[in-house]
């Protein structure tokens, strides 16, 4: 192992150049800032109040989540995983199982299929209502907050009605689902969706013509198309530029391309933009949602192999081999055939990748994840380059980082 | 079965550039020299690959030359990916930065840099990203303790094994008696 040099803080990281001109001050914001979304430092060369220059310095939620996923088996690394966008598990879950699937060579049942479309895009309608409440609370709406929140909650309550857990749920698993829909989840669901629209509008009612909050956020914080794809913007934040890129419709998965949904995109990749799509992926990720109960069919929840799937309770006390099924995957787990596989999926955030090695092993070799959300803070600098302090809180709100991803 | 992309990808950098199979849709392709990387990066965005969508680090230890560099390149436009493996030097790992030709390339690279310590040159600011600057090693190797630096260093100094264990709770046995 090598070992780097211990050098301490240097005063260089904190001076963006060298020679500084003019009337310029450093303002060092967060780790722990209210408005940045979690422990994100920003440090900004001020000329009176335009930020000139920024650097973000991330890592200071860094858990080693890749490092982790390689000593836990196949299986046990959805755990770690889940835990990286704590806003949106689902996806991450579902992005990792995909993979690892592909790996496998297995295909899991239809009805697998449509509940996991069914609970990513809930997912995605939880995730974006958690950062429109918080994006209007740190804009200065505060009663949004309280609205988005309650409809986060009866999200979040179906999450727990289907899996046990609301916040981690680690639902989706390596050939199916962690286990099948509860008896009255669809009305459960079907009583939420018909609920949706008129809370939806509530929504868009307090502030779609809100003129304090539309003066803050339009014409703020904007990027060109080109930018917003040198510097590796994905979802919202890219198709606020007019990219109309969204991977469920480039590289489908889960039967995407038999759904009807619309991309929304926007024009200026300003804020304000980066707002309407969001609002808008809500309305498009309802229908999705209904188009998913619709079609809901019965039939198995998991493949039927039983080296990969644990057997179910009365199979194992009846039968010796599935004993020893069961003894075999939660002890050793299952191998996989050597190779890699990337694997990309729409996130609430954007685009996240699984880059998957496996050596053939009943754990992964190597799990590199694309995180949206990195890429996203990444190009603060662009995206906050001559703007007025003040909108840096509206800049970040709308860019929507989660730090348990970007730092992993 | 190379497609046409890596066809003339290879005729335009023979030698450098290996044509590998194609696993999963991606193509993928070798490149077992890093020095002409930003040429061959230059041709590839001229050829279309305007997003640079990741840049990861594999540790494959008991190989040699045991690390890879891989960056997943997307065409926007087109809607085709391509994978680069790229294969440094293991007694001084070294790449190419490709900073210059997608922006997006320099945050990755320091997270290279910081988890397997393998250096981009001409990197504008290549500091450790995710652990603080005094930190020892590089984690993402696949010789690093999973438990972290001090797993090592419980065993170096045994007279100082309360500095790492936490402190024994009253009525709890010791471990393995």
């Amino acid at each position: 192992m090598s070992t780097g040099d211990p050098k301490g803080l240097r005063i260089e990281d904190f001076d963006l150049i060298e020679q500084q001109e003019g009337d310029r001050m450093i303002l060092s914001v967060g780790p722990h800032h209210p408005s940045t979304h979690g422990v994100l430092r920003l440090v900004l060369e001020l000329e009176g109040e335009t930020i000139r220059a920024c650097k973000p310095e991330i890592g200071f939620l860094h858990t080693g989540i890749e490092k982790n996923a390689e000593a836990l088996t196949w299986q046990q690394a959805i755990t770690v995983i889940d835990r990286m966008d704590y806003l949106s598990p689902l996806s991450n879950n579902l992005g990792y199982v995909l993979a690892v699937e592909k790996l496998l060579g297995v295909e899991v049942p239809e009805r697998a299929r449509v509940i996991r479309l069914l609970m990513v895009e809930l997912q995605r309608l939880a995730s974006h209502l958690a950062w429109l409440g918080t994006t209007a609370l740190d804009i200065g709406a505060q009663s949004v907050f309280f609205y988005a929140m309650d409809m986060r909650e009866s999200i979040l309550d179906l999450f727990e009605e289907a899996s046990g857990a609301r916040m981690n749920p680690i639902y989706i698993r390596i050939g199916g689902l962690a286990n099948d829909i509860p008896e009255g989840f669809e009305n459960q669901v079907k009583e939420f969706l018909d609920l949706f629209p008129k809370r939806y509008k509530e929504l868009r009612d307090i502030l779609d013509a809100n003129p304090i909050f539309l003066d803050r956020i339009k014409r703020v914080g904007m990027i060109s198309k080109e930018d917003a794809i040198a510097w590796g913007l994905t979802g919202p934040n890219l198709r606020a530029t007019g990219v109309d890129y969204d991977v469920r419709k480039a590289f489908p998965y889960l039967d995407y391309e038999t759904y009807d949904f619309e991309v929304p995109v926007g024009a200026n990749g300003d804020t304000y933009d980066r707002y309407i799509v969001r609002m808008e992926e809500l309305w498009q990720s309802y229908r999705l949602c209904c188009q998913a109960l619709e079609r809901l069919p019965d039939g198995p929840w998991r493949i039927e192999d039983r080296k990969i799937v644990t057997p179910p309770k009365h199979e194992i006390r009846e039968s010796m081999e599935q004993l020893i099924h069961h003894f075999k995957l939660v002890s050793y787990g299952f191998d996989v055939p050597a190779g890699e596989v990337y694997q990309a999926v729409e996130s609430p955030r954007g685009e996240i990748g699984f880059y998957v090695v496996s050596d053939g092993k009943n754990k992964p070799f190597r799990v590199r994840v694309r995180p949206p959300s990195f890429y996203n803070v990444m190009a603060l600098p662009k995206l906050l380059e001559d703007c007025l302090i003040a909108d840096m809180v509206s800049v970040i709100a709308t860019v929507d980082p989660v730090f348990g991803e970007v730092d992993r | 079965m190379p497609d046409a992309l890596v066809e003339r990808l290879v005729e335009a950098f023979p030698g450098v550039v290996e044509p590998l199979e194609t696993p999963f849709d991606i193509p993928q392709v070798r490149v077992n020299d890093p020095a002409p990387l930003v040429e061959i990066c230059r041709w590839l965005k001229d050829d279309g690959f305007n997003m640079l969508i990741d840049i990861g680090g594999v540790d494959y230890l008991p190989r040699p030359n045991r690390f890879e560099v891989v960056y997943h390149l997307l065409d926007m436009s087109a809607l085709r990916r391509l994978r680069l493996r790229v294969i440094p030097n293991e007694e001084k790992p070294e790449v190419p930065s490709v900073g210059e030709v997608w922006p997006s390339a320099l945050a990755p690279e320091r997270e290279v840099y910081d988890l397997f310590g393998i250096t981009f040159t001409g990197h504008p600011d290549l500091r450790r990203i995710m652990l603080p600057d005094n930190w020892r090693g590089h984690p993402l190797r696949k010789d690093y303790p999973l438990q972290g630096p001090r797993f090592n260093e419980e065993k170096k100094f045994p007279s100082q094994q309360a500095r790492f264990r936490a402190p024994k709770l009253p009525g709890t046995l010791e471990p393995g008696k």
